[in-house]
C-alpha cells in the first residue's frame, strides 16, 4: 500500500515539473515582452516645446530679396535663442543662456529653415511653433529622469529643472506623437533618430530575397517534388545540401556573400541589393521544404485526373497540382521572409552596419536594416536611444506578427481547400 | 546604349516574336489541325531566341570580364550580335511552325530543363560555402600554422601597424574561443534541455487537447522572435539581473558573463527542443504505452522507462541539432558576452565565442590580405565543419529512428 502511495507521489511531482516547465518558459516569454514594452512604449511619443518665434526681417533678409538663395544662409539659431531669452527674461551670463538655449533640440533650427523655405512670405511675422525638445528634457517629462533625486545625479540639473517646471505651469510643453520617429534616419541625437531609413534598408533588402527566393525555391519544389527521377544518388544529394543549408548558421551566408559578392563580383558595400542576395540564399531551403510538403499534400487524384484526361505532364502539374499548392507555397515564403527580417547575423558580415543618417534611394545605396538598427541602438548607453531600441523592437515584433499571421490564415485556407 | 537597355529591347523582341509565332500557327490552323495550341508556337518562338540572344551576352560578358578586358571597347558589336541571334532564331524557329510541329513538347523540355538548374543551385551555394571558406583560409594557413591555429592558447588578432611596434604581434590560438563557444553552448543546453524535454512531454502526454492547441503556439512563439531581440533582452534585464543577485551572494560577476549569455541563448532554443522531441515523442507506436500502463505503470512510469527509451535516440537528435544551433548562434553572443578572449570554465566570467570574434574581425574597414580578416574565414570554416557534423548526425538519427516505427 505504501509503494502505491510513493508511486502515486512521484507520479504527482512528475506532472508538477512537466507544469512548471512550461511554467517557466512562459514566464520568460512574457517578461521579455513585458520589458520590452515597458521601456518602448515611451517612444512612440516626443515632447516639443512651443515658442512665440519671430522671423526677424533684420536676422533672415536684410535685403528684402525675399529669395530663398539668400535667406538659407542666415543663422535661425538666433531666433530661437531670441524667443526663449524672451520667455526667461530674468536669465543672464552667455553660459546660462547657452543652458536654456540646449532645451531645444538642435534640430529646431532645421525646422524653421524648413518653414521658412515653404513660406518665404513669414519673414516679418510672429508664429508660435511648437519646436523639438533636447533628448534629456524629454526624458524628464516622460518621467524617466526621477526629479527627486540630489542634483549631481541626474542628467538635468537644478535650474533646467525650474525653467521646464515654469514651461509646464505656461503648458508650452506637451508630448505629441512621435512622428520623427518614424519619418527619420538615424542620427546622433536620439530625440531626432529614426527608423525610416533602416526600415526602407529591410524593405530593399526583402524585395531582392522576394524575387530571387520565391521562383527558384518553387521551381526547385517543383521539380524534386513531380520531376526529378526517384532513386537517383544526384537527386539525393541535392536533397541533403538543402537539408543542410536549412541548417548551416546564418553568419557562413555572411562570409559567402562577403567573399563572392563583395569580393569576387565586387558589388557594392552595405547595399541592400547584397543584404537581400545574401537573405535569400538563407530562405531558399525554408521555401523549397514547405513547398515540397504542399505538394505532397495535394491529392494524387488531382494529378492523375488531369493525366487521364489527356493533359501532359507539364500541364498536369502546372495547371492542377500548382494552383491548388500555391497557398501553401506562400505560406512557406511568408514564414521565410520573416526570418529574414528578424535575422542580422549575415548583414553584419557584408557592412550593413554603419551610422547612417541618410534615408536609402535605391537597393545599391548604402543602409542598415531594422534589427541591425537596434543592434546599434541597444549598444549606445543614453536612456533615450534604450528607449528607441525597444520601440524598434516593438515596430519589428509588429512586422513578424503581421507576416505570420498571414502565414497562418493561407495554411488553414489550404487546408480547408485540399479537404 | 547599356546592358539594361539590350535587355528591354530584347524583351520587346520577345513579345512581338510572341505575336508573330501565335499569329502564323492561328492563320495556318484553320486549314489543318495542329499538334500543339497556338499560344506554344507563340511562346517558344519567345522564349527560344530570347534564351540564345541573352545567353550570348552572358557568356561574352564572362569572356570579357576574366579573360579579354579590351573587349569592352567592342560593347557595340556585342549588342549588334545579340539582336542579330536574337532575329536569326525567330526566323528559324518561324519557319518551323507547320501543322506537325511539336512546339508543345520542346517548350516542355526548355520548362524541365529551368527547373533542373533551380534545383542545382542549392548545390551551388554548397560548394560557394565551401570554396570561400576554403580559399581564404588557405590563404590564412599561408601565414599562420594550422596547429598554432587550432591547439594555441593564445588570442589577439592584433596585427602590428608598423614592422617595429613592440609587443603586438597577433596571436591566433582558438582555443580560448572554442572554450567559450561550448561553455556558453552548454549553459544554454543545461537550461534548454531540461525545460524543452519537460514541457514536451507535458503536452504530448498529459495536456488535454485544449491546453495544447493553446500553449504549443505560445511557446513557439519564442522561437519566433528575431535574436538580435533576445540580445537586447540579455543586456538589458538578465545581465544586470545576474550581476545584482551575484553581489548580494558576494560572488563577482562580469556584466558581460558567460551566464548572462547561455541563459537567453537557452531561452531562444527551449521551442526548438521541445517541438523537435513532441515530435519524437508522438511517433512512439501507442501500443507500447498501453502495453505499459496495462501491467499497472503509472503514467510517468510509462513516461520514464518505456517512451523515453524508445524515443531515445530521436530526442539525441534533437538535442544534437539545438547544440548545432546554439554553437552557430551570432546576435545574443555579440551583444551580451564579451570581446576578450579568455580560457575559463566559470560562467560568471566574461568568454568570447567563434561567432563573436568572426564579427569583430569583419566590421569595420578591412584590408582582404591581413590575417585578420582571413582569421574569420578560417574561424567559418572550423564552424562550418562542426555544425555541418553536427547536423548530418543528428539528421540521420532522427531519420534512422523514424524508419524504425513506420
Amino acid at each position: 500500500m505504501n509503494n502505491l502511495k510513493a508511486r502515486l507521489a512521484k507520479e504527482r511531482r512528475f506532472r508538477l515539473y512537466g507544469i512548471l516547465s512550461i511554467a517557466l518558459a512562459l514566464t520568460l516569454l512574457s517578461i521579455l515582452f513585458i520589458s520590452i514594452f515597458s521601456q518602448g512604449y515611451t517612444a512612440f511619443q516626443e515632447t516639443k516645446i512651443q515658442l512665440d518665434i519671430n522671423f526677424e526681417q533684420s536676422v533672415l533678409d536684410p535685403k528684402k530679396t525675399k529669395d530663398w538663395d539668400v535667406v538659407k544662409k542666415a543663422n535661425f539659431n538666433i531666433l530661437i535663442k531670441n524667443s526663449i531669452n524672451e520667455l526667461f527674461p530674468d536669465v543672464s551670463g552667455r553660459s546660462q543662456k547657452r543652458k536654456l538655449k540646449k532645451l531645444i533640440s538642435t534640430s529646431g533650427e532645421y525646422q524653421l529653415r524648413n518653414y521658412i523655405k515653404n513660406n518665404i512670405e513669414a519673414i516679418g511675422t510672429t508664429k508660435k511653433m511648437w519646436l523639438l525638445a533636447d533628448d534629456d528634457v524629454d526624458m524628464l517629462i516622460k518621467g524617466h529622469i526621477n526629479r527627486s533625486l540630489p542634483e549631481n545625479e541626474r542628467r538635468i540639473d537644478n535650474d533646467e529643472l525650474k525653467w521646464i517646471e515654469v514651461l509646464e505651469t505656461k503648458k508650452i510643453i506637451k508630448k505629441f506623437f512621435n512622428k520623427t520617429f518614424f519619418t527619420s534616419g538615424d542620427s546622433a541625437e536620439s530625440e531626432q533618430s529614426g527608423i525610416l531609413g533602416a526600415l526602407l534598408g529591410s524593405l530593399f533588402a526583402l524585395s531582392i530575397t522576394l524575387i530571387i527566393s520565391f521562383p527558384i525555391g518553387i521551381a526547385t519544389a517543383i521539380y524534386l517534388e513531380e520531376f526529378a527521377p526517384k532513386n537517383n544518388k544526384f537527386i539525393d544529394f541535392i536533397e541533403v545540401n538543402i537539408n543542410n543549408l536549412a541548417a548551416v548558421p546564418s553568419i557562413i551566408f555572411g562570409l559567402l556573400g562577403l567573399a563572392i559578392f563583395l569580393n569576387f563580383f565586387e558589388l557594392p558595400r552595405s547595399a541592400p541589393l547584397v543584404g537581400g542576395m545574401v537573405l535569400s540564399l538563407m530562405t531558399l531551403p525554408t521555401i523549397i521544404i514547405s513547398s515540397r510538403v504542399s505538394m505532397k499534400a495535394v491529392p494524387p487524384s488531382i494529378k492523375e485526373g488531369a493525366l487521364g484526361v489527356g493533359a501532359s505532364e507539364i500541364q498536369a502539374v502546372f495547371h492542377h497540382v500548382v494552383p491548388v499548392a500555391i497557398p501553401g507555397m506562400l505560406t512557406g515564403t511568408i514564414i521565410g521572409m520573416a526570418r529574414a527580417l528578424g535575422e542580422s547575423a549575415p548583414l553584419l558580415v557584408i557592412g550593413m552596419v554603419a551610422f547612417i543618417v541618410d534615408i536609402p534611394q535605391s537597393v545599391t545605396d548604402p543602409a542598415t536594416a531594422l534589427p541591425i538598427q537596434i543592434y546599434l541602438w541597444a549598444d549606445t548607453p543614453e536612456r533615450g536611444f534604450v528607449e528607441r531600441t525597444s520601440a524598434a523592437i516593438i515596430v519589428l515584433l509588429i512586422f513578424l506578427i503581421l507576416m505570420n499571421s498571414l502565414a497562418v490564415y493561407l495554411r488553414q485556407r489550404f487546408e480547408k481547400d485540399i479537404n | 546604349m547599356s546592358i539594361t537597355s539590350i535587355l528591354l529591347i530584347i524583351g520587346l523582341f520577345s513579345i512581338s516574336g510572341y505575336y508573330a509565332g501565335l499569329k502564323k500557327s492561328l492563320v495556318l490552323r484553320e486549314n489543318k489541325k495542329f499538334h500543339s495550341a497556338p499560344i506554344y508556337h507563340g511562346a517558344l518562338l519567345a522564349i527560344n531566341s530570347s534564351l540564345s540572344s541573352i545567353f550570348f551576352i552572358i557568356s561574352w560578358l564572362i569572356i570579357e570580364k576574366n579573360f579579354y578586358t579590351d573587349l569592352e571597347s567592342f560593347r557595340n558589336i556585342l549588342y549588334i550580335i545579340s539582336i542579330i541571334i536574337f532575329l536569326t532564331v525567330s526566323l528559324l524557329t518561324f519557319k518551323k511552325i507547320k501543322h506537325d510541329f511539336q512546339a508543345r513538347d520542346n517548350l516542355e523540355k526548355i520548362i524541365q530543363y529551368f527547373l533542373l538548374v533551380c534545383s542545382l543551385l542549392a548545390i551551388l551555394v554548397t560548394i560557394g560555402i565551401f570554396l570561400s571558406v576554403i580559399f581564404e583560409s588557405n590563404k590564412f594557413f599561408g601565414v599562420i600554422s594550422i596547429t598554432e591555429f587550432l591547439f594555441g592558447t593564445h588570442w589577439s588578432p592584433q596585427m602590428p601597424i608598423r614592422e617595429d611596434q613592440a609587443g603586438s604581434s597577433g596571436a591566433f590560438g582558438a582555443v580560448p574561443l572554442f572554450a567559450g563557444t561550448f561553455l556558453i553552448a552548454f549553459i544554454s543546453m543545461c537550461i534548454a534541455g531540461p525545460i524543452g524535454l519537460m514541457s514536451a512531454i507535458y503536452l504530448s502526454e498529459y495536456a488535454s487537447k485544449k491546453t495544447r492547441s493553446i500553449v504549443k503556439p505560445l511557446t513557439e512563439i519564442l522561437a519566433g522572435i528575431p535574436t538580435v531581440v533576445y540580445g537586447f533582452f540579455a543586456v538589458v534585464v538578465v545581465a544586470p539581473f545576474i550581476r545584482n543577485t551575484g553581489s548580494n551572494f558576494g560572488i563577482e560577476i562580469a556584466s558581460e558573463s558567460a551566464l548572462a549569455a547561455g541563459l537567453v541563448m537557452g531561452i531562444m532554443i527551449i521551442p526548438f527542443v521541445s517541438s523537435i522531441s513532441d515530435d519524437v515523442i508522438n511517433s512512439v507506436p501507442q501500443n507500447l504505452k498501453n502495453g505499459s500502463l496495462g501491467v499497472g505503470a503509472t503514467k510517468s512510469e510509462t513516461i520514464k522507462k518505456v517512451i523515453i527509451p524508445a524515443a531515445l535516440p530521436g530526442i539525441i537528435g534533437g538535442l544534437l541539432l539545438a547544440v548545432s544551433r546554439a554553437i552557430g548562434e551570432t546576435m545574443i553572443v555579440v551583444m551580451a558576452a564579451g570581446m576578450s578572449a579568455n580560457l575559463t570554465a566559470n560562467p560568471f566570467e566574461a568568454v568570447t565565442t567563434v561567432t563573436v570574434q568572426i564579427v569583430v574581425l569583419l566590421v569595420g574597414d578591412q584590408e582582404f590580405d591581413s590575417p585578420k580578416t582571413l582569421a574569420a574565414f578560417a574561424l567559418g570554416l572550423v564552424l562550418f565543419i562542426i555544425t555541418l557534423i553536427l547536423n548530418y548526425i543528428a539528421l540521420h538519427v532522427v531519420r534512422k529512428y523514424r524508419e524504425q516505427y513506420e
